[in-house]
């Protein structure tokens, strides 16, 4: 007991320093898994806060461009309404078939690209019923998956995340693989196990396939700058992002109303 | 009233860090870690609890702001719990005063290797541990590499402008 008491005593820092080791340690593993309860967040009230108060401020030196991308956003809607005019005036829309896919705006109110696990905070919550899982795009394309919500705010984890795995598809072909980023360059991510008799040429567009129930089909992702042809059964295509993942302001997040309806029947096989 | 301008000053590099420093993003990724100046800045004392403790919590809010679970947290707490044991080893000197102990009365080059040496091992621990696997260690190496000048420089020119009787 004594012996005990005077190894105490001695180490007592060295025990302190071990346990505050492994509670951060502990901390840094829950934030590498996706499915975890997560208590180190910024999409808390403190944080969250202090993102939106400088995020309003900083708004001011973008209005320019924000203006000119929601513009060119809205032209091309319109030239699509138009386009669908006659079949919106003859179908009679009743409650049967409201849409899948439900949009809703947020702001983006922190950003990172740099690390190689990216998060961004947006500015919506349990209140506006964004929810966990859900996936968020801009007009130009994905950016990413809600992993954890607050009242207020969201957490965002980005497509420049290395746990990242999202499933996407060619425009033309209907071939499927695998969308994961390599940490290093933050325009390009890597379309992994494209089966090898997929005729790929550069400068395809490459949009998510309807295979996930986060990601509605056909959402934007980015166009095939190279590819890697070895002698395997596939080969891994080198992608440049529409959006520009670094200047982030206006997105959108979509809900997926029959989520619950699909994973159920998933769950039953 | 030296402990509440203390605090201050410490809130005062939090949002600096967080707000700034996160997101210069100088040729795409580099970014200096001036927080690690908390671990310079703690004054020397007996009691090494305080120390610790006041590192995690540091650290920690650092990490909600940054969405990195407890990378910094970790990092902090090791470089807080290792210095004393580098200052005896730079300074040739295993009995330091605590009480009147001032690290700009010490020669300047000892206090360039200490910063040196605890930025370096902060750094190269933050970015191991930000990039957990083994596959991007040349990444690592160069991120620890240029974001310790960048740290560094940061720093020294802080403390030159900052500290009201000029060191050297």
């Amino acid at each position: 007991m004594q012996l005990l008491n005077y190894i105490f005593k001695k180490y007592r820092f060295f025990i302190f320093f071990i346990f505050l080791e492994s509670v951060a340690a502990f901390l840094i593993i829950q934030n590498y898994n996706f499915h975890r309860e997560k208590f180190v967040s910024s999409a808390n009230f403190i944080t969250g806060g202090f993102y939106e108060k400088v995020t309003n401020l900083k708004d001011y030196f973008s209005l320019k461009q924000e203006n000119e991308a929601l513009a060119n956003e809205n032209k091309m809607l319109r030239e699509k309404i138009e386009y669908y005019k006659n079949a919106i005036d003859t179908n009679f829309v009743t409650s049967n078939n409201f849409p899948q896919f439900q949009y809703k705006t947020a702001r983006v109110i922190k950003n990172s690209y740099s690390d190689s696990h990216n998060f961004l905070t947006i500015n919506s919550g349990l209140n506006d019923s964004v929810n966990t899982e859900m996936a968020v795009v801009s007009s130009l394309g994905i950016i990413g998956i809600t992993e954890k919500v607050s009242s207020r705010y969201a957490r965002v984890q980005s497509i420049l995340n290395l746990n990242t795995k999202i499933n996407a598809k060619l425009k033309n072909s209907n071939h499927f693989g695998t969308l994961t980023w390599n940490g290093k360059n933050y325009n390009k991510v890597q379309l992994l196990d494209v089966p090898r008799q997929a005729v790929v040429n550069i400068g395809d567009t490459i949009i998510t396939g309807g295979m996930s129930t986060v990601f509605p089909e056909g959402i934007l992702i980015g166009k095939v700058t190279s590819v890697n042809q070895k002698t395997t059964t596939s080969s891994v295509l080198e992608i440049e992002l529409f959006n520009d993942m670094s200047n982030l302001n206006h997105v959108y997040v979509i809900s997926n109303k029959h989520k619950k309806e699909i994973e159920k029947l998933e769950e039953n096989e | 009233m030296n402990n509440f301008s203390f605090i201050i000053k410490l809130l005062f590099i939090l949002l600096l860090q967080v707000l700034i420093c996160n997101q210069i993003n100088f040729l795409g990724y580099i970014n200096p870690y001036i927080y690690v100046s908390f671990v310079f800045l703690f004054p020397l004392i007996k009691n090494r609890f305080t120390l610790l403790l006041s590192a995690f919590i540091y650290g920690l809010s650092i990490d909600f702001f940054s969405d990195t679970g407890g990378i910094h947290a970790f990092s902090l707490v090791f470089v807080s719990y290792i210095r004393l044991f580098f200052l005896k080893i730079i300074l040739r000197n295993p009995n330091i005063d605590f009480l009147n102990f001032n690290l700009w009365k010490e020669p300047s080059d000892k206090i360039f290797s200490y910063v040196l040496t605890l930025t370096v091992i902060h750094h190269f621990l933050m970015f191991s541990l930000a990039n957990f696997s083994l596959t991007n260690i040349l990444n690592t190496l160069s991120n620890t590499v240029y974001s310790s000048i960048f740290t560094i420089l940061i720093y020294f020119l802080g403390v030159f402008l900052f500290q009201k009787k000029a060191p050297l």
